[in-house]
């Protein structure tokens, strides 16, 4: 019995290696946008926290727990938006949701390279384990849209 | 997650010494009356182990269902002509024959509801507002299904009654003090799953009827997990209800029971409403039909109560102690070989089991578990079973389950273990 091509399409080095070392896995206490993916289906948590100033995210880091695929997705999550802008970040957004979820395109999207991130593109022979990598990216989206204040006041 | 997760090793001397290689019937034979066991999953023959969740269907409830189609369908308990008829002398057989599945008295104590889940939510609407008032009391357990919790703690909230919870234990089953230490004067109900969804526990039932018939309460038994397993004798249980669905009992999915002994469903007020169980309606007011047509409104689901019927008789054909025999069986040799895998632990060690095992992988999630093993043609259950206040005692977030039925096999089950061993190898 030998593990099919397809599963180690979704079973990659650089996944298993994010969950196995997650990166940016800790609280973030100057953090000024917050917000948490859940999923009920499987009890996976994920806590988003960035650090955004002047339009740019200076740092990213998350909490929680999960499967493979949503901590690493959160790892890599927290690797690909830090230095960008809030702008930047939901083109990414935008272009990791229709490689993975195969969410249509926002019209205006920009080409965005997903570079690292095109690991998760296996994810899709898997529909039901698309919510897992994209737990992450939805706190991601969230955490965008927060309104700073009243994130504080958390 | 408030206590440590329950890890008991069960020891090779606890299992029984009696080693079958194979069933009492034809299990080749019985394979081929289910179509979809000759699916090919992934490039794989399908296992399929997620039985718990529901079962697949012989060839004789498939052709149950689509004859009622072909030959036999009209409104049950309306027309004069032939057809309808046909489908009410049907549908009233197949209610005959749940009651004998059941050891009920009668067949008017047999409701036909959806399946488990209408059935308790139809004890607690309709018995539940009508008996239980502000202060009193509902005695659960803590392995409970969300299906065997949530109608009894909405009712709790309706009415400004309690809900209480009788704890397990570490291995997984329900001790008897901690039922009789929780009953109280105010106590009007106990609900119990007859065997845990999660753990496989089966519930000293009978024990359990009395500890509550001597508090002056009432025992309802969520059954789904016992009835394509066990003996059921709903007389001999002691118990007052009984749900069971069909889907978990090779029956189609839409169709399940509620037994509730005669003067008690004959007391109930109906819950949900409408045509077809009445004597007679104005305006001013409505005299209902007696029990059990007073609880099911509505065009009946004439092929589901049909398919059922043909479930059961494929059971009976077997024999449950012959299917309980050899899922015990293939529960052993998957117990040994669990045992076998580093970083297993395996959830509850009841000393009375159905065909079922949940357990977690040291650093690997349930979710991962299920993914390698179905990219095998293995077919199991992950997430928190419906059953979260478990999850909370157990201490974790998740768990796997794997459920056997009367048509697996031991290669199945060798097939699991091979698959856990390769999961983690992928995930080392």
């Amino acid at each position: 019995m030998s593990v099919s091509g397809e599963m180690r399409d979704l079973y990659q080095d650089l996944i298993l290696d994010h969950t196995r070392k997650p990166r940016n896995f800790h609280d973030l206490p100057q953090a000024n946008r917050r917000a948490e993916g859940h999923n009920p289906l499987c009890g996976d948590r994920i806590s988003l926290a960035l650090d955004v100033q002047a339009d740019q995210i200076r740092e990213a880091a998350f909490e929680g727990s999960g499967c493979a695929i949503s901590v690493a997705s959160a790892s890599m999550l927290t690797e690909a938006v830090t230095g960008k802008s809030v702008d930047e970040a939901r083109c990414l957004l935008g272009a990791f949701l229709t490689q993975t979820a195969g969410s249509p395109a926002i019209a205006g999207d920009r080409q965005v390279e997903l570079g690292k991130l095109a690991a998760f593109a296996g994810v899709r022979e898997f529909p039901m384990r698309v919510k897992c990598a994209t737990l992450a990216w939805r706190a991601l989206e969230a955490a965008l849209a927060s309104d700073e204040t009243a994130v504080r006041t958390q | 997650m408030s206590a440590a997760a329950i890890v008991i090793e069960t020891s090779p001397s606890e299992a029984s010494d009696e080693r079958l290689d194979a069933p009492a019937y034809d299990l080749d034979a019985v394979r081929a009356e289910f179509p979809i066991l000759r699916e090919i999953v992934r490039g794989r023959p399908l296992a399929y182990l997620d039985n718990a969740a529901t079962t697949q269907k012989p060839e004789r409830v498939i052709a149950a269902v689509a004859d009622c189609y072909r030959h036999g369908y009209a409104n049950v308990a309306r027309g004069v002509h032939a057809l309808a008829e046909r489908a009410t002398v049907a549908y009233e057989e197949a209610r005959a024959k749940v009651a004998r599945f059941l050891g009920a008295e009668t067949s008017e104590e047999i409701v036909f509801v959806r399946g488990t889940t209408e059935a308790i939510n139809l004890a607690a609407g309709s018995w539940g507002k009508a008996n239980v008032a502000a202060g009193d009391e509902i005695l659960i357990t803590e392995l409970e299904h969300h299906a065997n919790i949530l109608p009894w703690q909405r009712l709790c909230e309706e009415v400004g009654a309690r809900l209480v919870v009788a704890p397990i234990d570490e291995r997984g089953e329900v001790p008897l003090e901690g039922i009789a230490a929780r009953l109280s004067p105010r106590t009007r109900l106990a609900a119990v799953a007859h065997v845990s969804n999660v753990l496989g526990t089966v519930l000293p039932v009978r024990q359990i009827a009395d500890l509550v018939h001597g508090a002056g309460a009432l025992l309802l038994v969520d059954g789904p997990q016992a009835a394509p397993h066990l003996e059921i004798d709903v007389r001999a249980l002691g118990c007052d209800f009984y749900a069971f669905s069909g889907h978990k009992a090779y029956g189609p999915s839409g169709i399940g029971a509620l037994w509730a002994r005669r003067e008690i469903l004959a007391a109930m007020p109906p819950w949900q409403t409408g045509g077809g169980i009445v004597h007679r309606v104005t305006f001013a007011g409505t005299e209902y039909a007696e029990a059990p047509t007073r609880f099911e409104p509505g065009t009946p689901n004439l092929e589901g109560v049909l398919g059922l019927a043909a479930a059961i008789d494929f059971i009976e054909s077997l024999g449950r102690p012959a299917i309980a025999t050899w899922e015990k069986a293939l529960t052993e040799r998957a117990l040994d070989r669990l045992a076998g895998i580093p970083g297993l632990r395996l959830l509850g060690a009841p000393r009375e089991r159905a065909s079922l095992v949940s357990f977690v992988l040291d650093g690997i999630h349930p979710h991962d578990v299920a993914t390698i093993l179905d990219g095998f043609g293995i077919a199991v259950r992950v997430g928190h079973l419906c059953a979260q206040p478990l999850m909370a005692r157990l201490g974790v977030p998740a768990v796997v389950r794997a459920s056997f039925a009367l048509y697996n096999t031991l290669d199945e089950v060798e097939a699991l273990a091979a698959g856990l061993a390769k999961a983690r190898e992928v995930f080392r």
